[in-house]
C-alpha cells in the first residue's frame, strides 16, 4: 500500500460523497421532465442537505440513543461501500477489507440499523416501515448474493477489483450468464433503493411507503445524513452495476492520466444510467406490497438461472 | 512436582465441577454461598479448561485410562485437537454462563439452589467427559449423564404441567437418539467386540455397513442437535428451562452432537462416501429453512431463539455435508475451507446464542414476561442488556463485523468452489444450495430485527414494564464476557483460524492456517487476496472513522442543537403502544409468503363481532405429519397388547409355562 | 477455459440464454398481450441464433429455416394471436393454477434436470452449438410447464408454440437443423394448428362465455 494508492482511495471516497447527491438530483430532474413537470434544479439535493443540517434536531420523546446513533452508522456503512467499489480505479487499498460478500453484509448492516431505528420511537408507521424494509431486504439480499456468485464464478474471485479486472481488461468474451445476472441485479437495485416498482421515493401516502415510513421521525442533521446515505446507496449500487456489467473505462493502476480519463467516463455512465432509471420509473407502476415478493423472487430466480447458465454454457471447454 | 499434562488438567477440571456440584448439596438452601461462591468457582474452572485446551491445540493426542466403571472396562480418555476445539468452546462459554448464573438464580424459584448447582455442574462435567471419551462405553455413560442432568435442569420448575411435558419429550427423543448412537457404535465395532475408538478406527467397514453407521450416527446425533424431523423437543425444552440452562444447552450441548458427528464421520469411519454429504446437506438445508421460518413467526422470545438454534444447526449440517462431499472427492483444500467454516460457526454460535439466551433471562427476571407481545421499550430501562443484546443480534443475523458473519463468509466461499466437483449433478445442485443458505441468512436478519425491535425498542406495551430494572453486576459480567467473545471472533478471524486449524488438519490432513497467516494478522484471505479477502478491523475502522468524522464535522460546521417533542407519525393523534406492530403483526409478511410451510389456526374479525379480535396460532407441520400418527400407532399397539393382560394369575403362569415349552422345543442343540 | 470458445459459439450461447430468459419471462408473465410479444421476441432470437449458425457453418438451408422462423414465429403467428385476442375480447389477466414464484421454482428444478439430461447427449454431438442443447431441452420443458399451469386457452396455445421453439433450437444445436422438408411440414402444421385452435376458441367462448379451459371438465359424461 503506497501513499499514492491511499490518496486515490480518499479521492474516490470524496468523489462519492460529492457525486452521490448530484446523481439523485439528476434522476429527479429526468423524472420530472419525463412526467411533464417542471424540474427542480440539478443541485437541489445539496440545498436540501444544507438546509437540513442548519435545522435543529427535533427528537421524539420516546427516542433512545440507538435512534440517534443509527444515522451515523448507516452513513458510515455507505461510505465504506463506496470505498470498496471500484469507481475510477481498481487499485484501492481499502478494497481487501471487504469483498463482494462482505459488501452485501455492509448493506445488510445498514438495513438492520435503519429498521431498528424505525422501530425505536414506537409509532405505527415506523414499525410498518421497518417490517416492510426487512421484507424487501430478505428477498433482495439472497438475489444480490447470487448475482455476485455468478460474477465471482466467472472471475474466480469475490474481490470486486479482481472481477472488474477480469471483465474489463482481459479478452472480450460474451457471458450469457451475465445477462441473467444483470437483469436480476437491476431488479434488486430498484428494490434496494426504494424505487418505483417496489417503493416510491416521492410518496408520503402511508399505505404505499417503505423507506419514507422508516425515516418519518428523523429531522435535522439526522435526516440529512440518512438522505445523504440514501444517495450514497444509489451511487454505490449504480457503480457496482457499472463495475460488474459495464466495467470498461475503470483504470487498472493509479496513474493520474488513467484517473483523469476515468472520471468523465464514470460521469457519462452514471448520467446514462440515471436517465434510464428515470425512464423505467416513469413507465412502470408501483406494485402492491405483496407483489413485491414476486418481483424480487423473480430476481432471485433469474440470478440462480444465471448461475446455472454459467455452469452449463461457460464451463465446457 | 511433575508437569501436568493438559488431559490431566481437564480431568481435574471435570472433578472440580463435580466437587462444586456436591458442595452445593452441603448447604442446599444457602443461596448466597451457592451463587456467589460456587458458581464463580465453576466459571473459573471453565476458564481453566478453555485455557488448557488453547495451550494444547496443535500438539499430539494424549490418552489416559481411568479405572472406574465396570471391572475390565475402564474409561479410555483421549484429548486430541478436535476434542480440544470443543473443550475450548465449552470452557469459555461455561465461564460466561456461570458468571451470569451467579447473579441469576433467586430465592423461591423452582428447585432448591443446591440441587440446581449439582445438576448444573454435573451437566458441565459430563459434557467435558463426552468430549474426552475414547471408547463407546465412556462416551455413552457421559452422554446419558449429560441427557439426564439437562433433563433435570429443564424441569427445574416442575410444578408446571407444560414444563414437565417438555422435559418428558426431551428425554424421550434424547433416548431414541442415544439408541441410534449406540447402534452406530455397534456397527462400527464390526463384531470385534472392541468398543474403544482406536479399535473402531482400525476396522475397515464395507460401504454398506459404513453407510449404516453414518446414517445411524446422523439420526442419533441429529436428535440431540435438533435436525429435522427430530427437532421438536428443542422449541419446547428451551423456553421451559431457566435461561442459563437454555444458554448452555443451545450454545454448548448442541455442539457436542456436532462434535459426535465429526468424530464419527471423519475420524472413526475413515473414508466417507460422497452421498453422505448430500444426505447431510439436504437435511441441513431443510432444517435451516424450517428453523429460520419458524423463528420469524414465534411470539415467545425463547422459542424464537430456540428455532433460530435449529436454523444454525441446519447451517452446521450443511457445512458438514459440503466438507464430506469435498473430502470424498479428495478436494482437501476446499474441504479444509468448509471445515473451518463449520468449526468457526460452532464457536460463533456458542458465543452469540448463549448471549441472547442470557439476555432473555435478564428480561424475564426484570419483567416476568416471555411473550413478545407484552414487552417493548426496554432499552430505556435496561440499557446494559439492550446494548449487549445488540451485539448478539448482529452476530446472529450474520452481519459484519461480528462473529456470525465470518463463518457465513467462509461457508459461502467454499460454496463458490463447488462447481469444480467432478460429479455432473452435484456441481449444478450444490451451488444452488448456496442460494438457499443466502436466503436463510437474510431471513435470520428478519427474525433478529423482530426479536430486538419488539423487546427492546418502541413504546412499552405494558404499564408494568416501567418498573423493569437492569441486570445486576454478575449478570452484566457474564453478558460482557460473551459479547467480548463474539466481538473477538468477529474481528480476529485469522487468529481464531490459526487456533482451530489444528482440528481441521487432524481430520483432513490439511489446514488453512499457513495460507491465512501469510497475509498478516488483520487480513483474512483463505485462498489468496486476489480471490477473496475480508479484513474486519479495517472494515470497522472505516465505519468508525466515518461515524466520528461525520459527527465532528457536522457539529463543527453546523451545530449540535437538539430538542424533544412528541413523535410526528404523520400527524396521527393516537400514538399509544397499541399502534405499534405486535409480534404477530411483524411476521405477517412471512406467514403470507410462506403460507404452505406453516400450519395455522387463524381467527379473523368480522364486521358483526361485538369484540373483534384477530388471533393466529402457528403450529409445526411435523406434529401432525409424523408425531401424532406415531403416537396413535403406539397407542394402537398398546391396546393390542393390553389384551394379554387378563389380570388373572393363572393366565400369567400359563404365559410363562408356554414360553418355557416353546423355548425348550426351539432351542435344542 | 473461456477463451477456448470461438466468438460464434459465444454468440450462439448468448442467444440461447436469451431464449431461456424469455421462456422464464413467459412463465412469469401474467398478461396475455405481453405474453404474445415475448413469444414473438423468442422467435426473433431463435432466428438470429440460426443465422449465426448458418453463417459460421455455411449451411445454406439454415438461412431458409431462419427466414421461415422469422416470418412465421416472429411475425405471422403473433399477428394472428393478437387478432384473436382482440376479436375474442380476452380479459387481460392470465390466472395460473399455481402462483408465479412456485412455478418459477419448479422451472429452476426443470432447468437443472434438463441440463443434466442433455449433458451426455451434447457430448456425443460435434456441432459448434452443442452446448445449447440443455437450454433447448429446458425451453421445451418450461413451455410444457406453462401449458400445465395456465388455465386460459390462449396462453396454452402460446405454450404449445413455445415448445416448438424449443424443439427447433434443439434441432439446430444438435444437428444443424432438420431437413428442409420436415421443417416446412412442421411450420405448416403449426400454422394450421393455430388456425384450427382459433376456430375452437370461438366455439369454446360461444359455449361457455369464457376461454377458461377448466370449463371443458364439464364436458365429460356423467
Amino acid at each position: 500500500m503506497n501513499i499514492f494508492g491511499f490518496l486515490g482511495q480518499l479521492f474516490a471516497i470524496a468523489l462519492a460523497l460529492l457525486l452521490a447527491p448530484l446523481l439523485t438530483g439528476w434522476v429527479n430532474q429526468c423524472r420530472a421532465w419525463l412526467q411533464n413537470r417542471s424540474a427542480p434544479p440539478l443541485l437541489q439535493p445539496y440545498y436540501m442537505l444544507h438546509k437540513l443540517f442548519l435545522k435543529d434536531v427535533v427528537l421524539a420523546h420516546g427516542a433512545s440513543p440507538l435512534f440517534r446513533f443509527a444515522p451515523f452508522v448507516v452513513f458510515g456503512c455507505m461510505v465504506l461501500a463506496c470505498a470498496i467499489i471500484p469507481t475510477l480505479s481498481t487499485d484501492l487499498p481499502f478494497a481487501p477489507a471487504a469483498d463482494t460478500i462482505a459488501l452485501v453484509g455492509v448493506f445488510g448492516l445498514a438495513r438492520i440499523f435503519i429498521s431498528l431505528a424505525a422501530m425505536d420511537v414506537g409509532t405505527a408507521f415506523g414499525t410498518l416501515g421497518g417490517r416492510r424494509e426487512m421484507l424487501v431486504g430478505f428477498l433482495a439480499e439472497p438475489a444480490l448474493l447470487m448475482v455476485i456468485f455468478t460474477t465471482a464464478m466467472i472471475s474466480q474471485s469475490t474481490s470486486v477489483a479482481t472481477i472488474v479486472e477480469t471483465l474489463a481488461h482481459r479478452d472480450f468474451i460474451i457471458y450469457p450468464s451475465l445477462a441473467f445476472a444483470g437483469i436480476a441485479f437491476t431488479f434488486v437495485s430498484f428494490a434496494e433503493n426504494a424505487r418505483v416498482p417496489v417503493d416510491n421515493p416521492a410518496t408520503h401516502l402511508e399505505l404505499t411507503m417503505i423507506h419514507e415510513a422508516m425515516i418519518l421521525e428523523y429531522s435535522g442533521r439526522h435526516l440529512a445524513l440518512i438522505e445523504w446515505a440514501a444517495s450514497l446507496k444509489l451511487y454505490a449500487y449504480s457503480c457496482l452495476g457499472l463495475a460488474l456489467f459495464f466495467p470498461w473505462g475503470i483504470a487498472e493502476g493509479n496513474s493520474v492520466a488513467g484517473l483523469l480519463l476515468a472520471i468523465p467516463v464514470l460521469v457519462a455512465k452514471l448520467a446514462i444510467g440515471g436517465a434510464l432509471l428515470a425512464v423505467i420509473e416513469t413507465i412502470n407502476a408501483k406494485v402492491r406490497i405483496f407483489r413485491a415478493p414476486e418481483f424480487l423472487g423473480t430476481a432471485f430466480l433469474f440470478a440462480v438461472l444465471g448461475l446455472l447458465v454459467r455452469l452449463l454454457l461457460e464451463t465446457q471447454s | 512436582m511433575p508437569a501436568l499434562l493438559p488431559i490431566d488438567v481437564l480431568l481435574i477440571a471435570a472433578c472440580a465441577w463435580l466437587a462444586i456440584g456436591l458442595a452445593g448439596l452441603a448447604a442446599p438452601r444457602n443461596l448466597h454461598f451457592i451463587s456467589k461462591i460456587l458458581f464463580p468457582l465453576g466459571a473459573a474452572v471453565g476458564v481453566l479448561a478453555g485455557l488448557t485446551s488453547l495451550r494444547f491445540l496443535g500438539s499430539g493426542a494424549e490418552t489416559a485410562v481411568l479405572a472406574i466403571g465396570l471391572p475390565d472396562l475402564p474409561f479410555h480418555l483421549r484429548l486430541d485437537n478436535l476434542a480440544a476445539v470443543f473443550v475450548l468452546l465449552l470452557g469459555f462459554a461455561a465461564a460466561g454462563i456461570s458468571v451470569f448464573a451467579a447473579g441469576y438464580f433467586r430465592k423461591g424459584e423452582g428447585a432448591a439452589p443446591g440441587l440446581m448447582c449439582l445438576q448444573y455442574h454435573f451437566f458441565l462435567a459430563s459434557m467435558l467427559l463426552v468430549l474426552l471419551a475414547d471408547d463407546a462405553y465412556a462416551f455413552m455413560v457421559a452422554w446419558e449423564g449429560m441427557a439426564l442432568s439437562s433433563f433435570f435442569l429443564v424441569t427445574t420448575d416442575h410444578r408446571h404441567a407444560e414444563i414437565r411435558r417438555a422435559g418428558y419429550l426431551y428425554l424421550l427423543i434424547a433416548h431414541i437418539g442415544a439408541i441410534a448412537i449406540l447402534l452406530s457404535f455397534g456397527v462400527m465395532t464390526a463384531g470385534s467386540g472392541d468398543y474403544s475408538f482406536a479399535g473402531m478406527r482400525a476396522q475397515a467397514l464395507s460401504p454398506f455397513w459404513a453407510s449404516a453407521a453414518f446414517l445411524l450416527a446422523l439420526a442419533g446425533f441429529g436428535a440431540k442437535a435438533g435436525l429435522l424431523p427430530v427437532h421438536v423437543w428443542l422449541p419446547e425444552a428451551h423456553p421451559a428451562a431457566p435461561s442459563p440452562v437454555s444458554a448452555m444447552m443451545s450454545g454448548v450441548m448442541l455442539k457436542t452432537a456436532i462434535y459426535g458427528l465429526l468424530r464419527v464421520s471423519f475420524d472413526l469411519l475413515g473414508e466417507p462416501l460422497w452421498w453422505w454429504g448430500v444426505v447431510a446437506m439436504s437435511v441441513g438445508l431443510a432444517t435451516a429453512v424450517f428453523g429460520v421460518l419458524y423463528s420469524t413467526v414465534q411470539s415467545d422470545m425463547k422459542r424464537l431463539l430456540a428455532y433460530s438454534s435449529i436454523e444454525n444447526i441446519g447451517l452446521l449440517a450443511v457445512a458438514l455435508g459440503l466438507t464430506l462431499i469435498f473430502h470424498a472427492y479428495r478436494m482437501e483444500a476446499l474441504a479444509a475451507l468448509s471445515m473451518t467454516a463449520l468449526l468457526y460457526h460452532c464457536l460463533a454460535h456458542a458465543g452469540f446464542k448463549s448471549l441472547l439466551f442470557l439476555c432473555t433471562g435478564s428480561v424475564l427476571h426484570a419483567t416476568k414476561e416471555r411473550s413478545l407481545g407484552k414487552l417493548g421499550g426496554l432499552i430505556h430501562r435496561m440499557p446494559w442488556v439492550a446494548w449487549l443484546a445488540l451485539a448478539g443480534v448482529i452476530a446472529s443475523a450474520g452481519l459484519p463485523p461480528l462473529s456470525g458473519f465470518v463463518s457465513e463468509w467462509l461457508l459461502l466461499q467454499s460454496f463458490l468452489f463447488s462447481p469444480g466437483l467432478p460429479h455432473p449433478w452435484l456441481n449444478m445442485v450444490v451451488p444452488v444450495a448456496a442460494a438457499v443458505v443466502a436466503l436463510v441468512a437474510a431471513l435470520a436478519g428478519f427474525a433478529m430485527v423482530k426479536f430486538y425491535g419488539i423487546i427492546f425498542l418502541g413504546q412499552m406495551r405494558e404499564e408494568a414494564l416501567k418498573d423493569a430494572h437492569d441486570a445486576g453486576p454478575w449478570e452484566r459480567a457474564g453478558l460482557l464476557w460473551l459479547a467480548g467473545l463474539t466481538l473477538a471472533l468477529g474481528v480476529l478471524p485469522t487468529a481464531v483460524i490459526s487456533v482451530i486449524d489444528a482440528a481441521t488438519r487432524q481430520l483432513l490432513g490439511t489446514g488453512l492456517a499457513d495460507k491465512v497467516r501469510e497475509h498478516g494478522w488483520w487480513l483474512l484471505a483463505p485462498i489468496s487476496p486476489d480471490r477473496a479477502s475480508y479484513a474486519p478491523l479495517v472494515f470497522l475502522a472505516v465505519i468508525a472513522a466515518a461515524v466520528l468524522l461525520g459527527r465532528q464535522l457536522v457539529h463543527r460546521l453546523y451545530h449540535g442543537r437538539l430538542r424533544r417533542s412528541p413523535a410526528w407519525d404523520c400527524g396521527y393523534v393516537f400514538q399509544g403502544p397499541r399502534a405499534q406492530d405486535t409480534a404477530e403483526g411483524f411476521s405477517q409478511p412471512i406467514r403470507r409468503i410462506f403460507e404452505p410451510m406453516f400450519r395455522m389456526e387463524r381467527h379473523f374479525p368480522t364486521i358483526r363481532d361485538e369484540k373483534p379480535y384477530y388471533s393466529v396460532k402457528v403450529e409445526d407441520h411435523f406434529w401432525h405429519w409424523l408425531y401424532l400418527p406415531l403416537a396413535r400407532a403406539a397407542e394402537w399397539v398398546s391396546r393390542l397388547i393390553i389384551r394379554l393382560q387378563g389380570g388373572r394369575i393363572a393366565i400369567y403362569l400359563l404365559y410363562s409355562f408356554l414360553t418355557l415349552i416353546i423355548l425348550l422345543l426351539v432351542a435344542r442343540p | 477455459m473461456n477463451t477456448a470458445l470461438p466468438l460464434s459459439t459465444q454468440l450462439i450461447n448468448l442467444f440461447a440464454a436469451v431464449v431461456l430468459l424469455l421462456a422464464f419471462a413467459m412463465l412469469a408473465q401474467r398478461r396475455v398481450l405481453p405474453l404474445i410479444n415475448l413469444f414473438a421476441l423468442q422467435g426473433l432470437t431463435l432466428c438470429l441464433s440460426t443465422l449465426v449458425v448458418a453463417f459460421t457453418t455455411g449451411q445454406a438451408h439454415l438461412y431458409g429455416s431462419a427466414a421461415l422462423t422469422l416470418a412465421l414465429k416472429a411475425v405471422l403467428l403473433p399477428l394472428i394471436l393478437h387478432r384473436l385476442v382482440r376479436k375474442l375480447q380476452v380479459k387481460a389477466d392470465v390466472e395460473g393454477l399455481i402462483n408465479v414464484p412456485t412455478t418459477m421454482l419448479a422451472g429452476i428444478a426443470l432447468v437443472i434436470v434438463a441440463f443434466n439430461v442433455a449433458l451426455p447427449i451434447s457430448q456425443l454431438s460435434s456441432t459448434i452449438s452443442r452446448g445449447t442443447l440443455g437450454i433447448a431441452l429446458a425451453s421445451v420443458m418450461l413451455a410444457f410447464l406453462m401449458m400445465i399451469v395456465r388455465t386460459k386457452a390462449i396462453p396454452q396455445v402460446v405454450g404449445f408454440l413455445a415448445m416448438e421453439n424449443g424443439l427447433f433450437l434443439a434441432a439446430t444445436s444438435a444437428t444443424y437443423g432438420m431437413p428442409m422438408v420436415v421443417e416446412l411440414g412442421i411450420a405448416l402444421d403449426v400454422l394450421i394448428g393455430v388456425i384450427i385452435l382459433g376456430v375452437f376458441f370461438f366455439q369454446i367462448r360461444d359455449q361457455f362465455d369464457s376461454l377458461d379451459i377448466r370449463h371443458l371438465e364439464n364436458l365429460k359424461e356423467r
